[in-house]
């Protein structure tokens, strides 16, 4: 009866305020466990991780069209809710491995699922553990079923132990289906008011949400992860075979947000903007990459990555061309700019439609 | 004594001024000045709101060009 006795000495002992440290992602589920652990009268703190995959920020900043859109940080504006004071921290190179090496494999798409939780609770734990006073336990939102691969029962288990959390790591919306963790067992937190959550339906999130009165959380399609999306892991698998290894830098997986990403040929690439927003973005790299941009009318910005010669340079200019104002003219002029600044112009005829191949789209 | 501080957050996108703000704040003693400048529109929103839940506090907010420039005053560690 080792347990009921430490319940027993636990609960005589004088009251200490335990703190829990929630990873907070932006989405309704980290909200939701925060929320519940929080109203058991635990000092609660979030942590959120910018993996260089957020959805998050950057697509809305960029591109004009979502200007009208509240620009917010969802994990901000959770934490805002919740009224606990939220630690972002940039694991963006570290982070590289988990994409790059995945101990236990991709899900649908380059989404290193399993492997990424068992790096964030990791990471959360040594965070907390450095912290002055140290947190007793951490939170998830994670919810058994709802994501095919990482948040199996199975799996659960592996994120714990593999983390290090080991039983400090509480999952409040699908506790119940769990063994009693630590801070259960210590009687910090009473599992009767905790959930039995599983599988893929979020109604029982939405009900809670409802009881908690948050009505304005956020919902992003996919997730808030570029990693699950098809269409741009297909771009950030592109880019590794057209490099010939896997390997990415900071630079690379933004752009790889931004425009139309065209490969008219193994050795390079177009990154066309698709208006004035991505426009204004890709300006910023000009010191970066060669760029294009058409003279005699209005268009996108280019930039070209990869390694290309004179007669790609040519091929490329008369894609842009089809891309901007004179795509029906006889010729459209347009400016090379290399990064190094120096510049010229040349008068390509625009490449019609039909010439530019679906396959080239990226 | 407290003083004032830079932080150059020009380019940067959302998360990125959120956390480099943060970081440097870290740094500071209670009553120093931090100006952080800002070009992502996010950030309008993103650095007050993370002042509020962290007890900092934005002395004030100004929009030159496409320029956003905040005066943050540490007052909690
Ligand atoms: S969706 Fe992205 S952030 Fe979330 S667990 Fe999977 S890889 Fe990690």
């Amino acid at each position: 009866m080792t347990q009921a006795n430490s319940i027993q000495t636990s609960n005589n002992a004088p009251q200490k305020k335990r703190k829990a440290v929630a990873l907070i992602s932006g989405g309704l589920d980290s909200l939701l466990a925060a929320k519940v652990i929080q109203e058991q009268g635990i000092h609660v703190e979030g942590i959120n991780f910018y993996t260089g995959f957020c959805v998050e920020g950057h697509t809305h900043a960029i591109r004009k069209k979502d200007k009208d859109k509240q620009k917010r940080n969802n994990a901000l504006w959770v934490a805002e809710q919740l009224g606990i004071k939220l630690h972002i921290i940039d694991i963006s190179e570290e982070y590289k491995d988990i994409v790059l090496n995945p101990k236990h494999g991709y899900g649908a798409n380059l989404n290193p699922c399993l492997d990424c939780k068992i790096f964030m609770v990791n990471q959360a734990q040594a965070w907390a553990w450095a912290e002055e006073n140290g947190f007793d336990f951490i939170i998830t939102g994670e919810v058994i079923g709802q994501r095919p691969k990482s948040q199996r029962k199975e799996t659960m288990p592996i994120i714990a132990r593999e983390s290090g959390a080991e039983d400090r790591l509480l999952r409040p919306l699908c506790a119940k289906n769990l063994m009693p963790t630590l801070p259960e067992r210590e009687g910090w937190v009473d599992r009767e008011q905790l959930y039995d959550f599983s599988g893929r339906s979020r109604k029982p999130q939405f009900e809670l949400a409802k009881k908690f009165g948050f009505d304005d959380f956020a919902q992003p399609a996919g997730g808030c992860c570029f990693l699950t999306d098809a269409n741009y892991s297909a771009k950030l698998a592109d880019l590794w075979e057209a490099r010939g290894e896997r390997r990415y830098e900071l630079d690379d997986i933004m752009l790889l947000k931004v425009g139309r990403h065209i490969r008219p040929k193994p050795n390079f690439k177009l990154i066309v903007s698709r208006e004035e927003g991505e426009n204004n973005f890709l300006k910023g790299y000009k010191k970066q990459f060669t760029s294009i941009h058409t003279v005699s009318h209005g268009g996108p910005l280019t930039l070209l990555d990869g390694s290309f010669d004179k007669e790609d340079i040519k091929l490329a200019a008369q894609i842009v061309a089809r891309y901007s104002g004179g795509k029906s003219a006889d010729a459209v002029t347009v400016q090379i700019e290399n990064f190094n600044g120096t510049s010229y112009v040349m008068d390509v005829p625009p490449m019609p439609a039909h010439e530019v191949k679906e396959e080239w789209h990226v | 004594m407290s003083s004032k501080h830079t932080l150059d957050c020009s380019n940067l996108l959302c998360p990125m001024p959120v956390i480099r703000t943060q970081n440097a704040l870290k740094e500071l003693n209670e009553g120093d000045t931090l100006e952080v400048i800002c070009t992502d529109p996010g950030t309008l929103s993103d650095i007050p709101t993370w002042c509020r839940i962290n007890q900092q506090e934005v002395l004030s907010t100004e929009e030159v060009d496409n320029q956003i420039i905040f005066y943050i005053k540490k007052t909690a560690n």
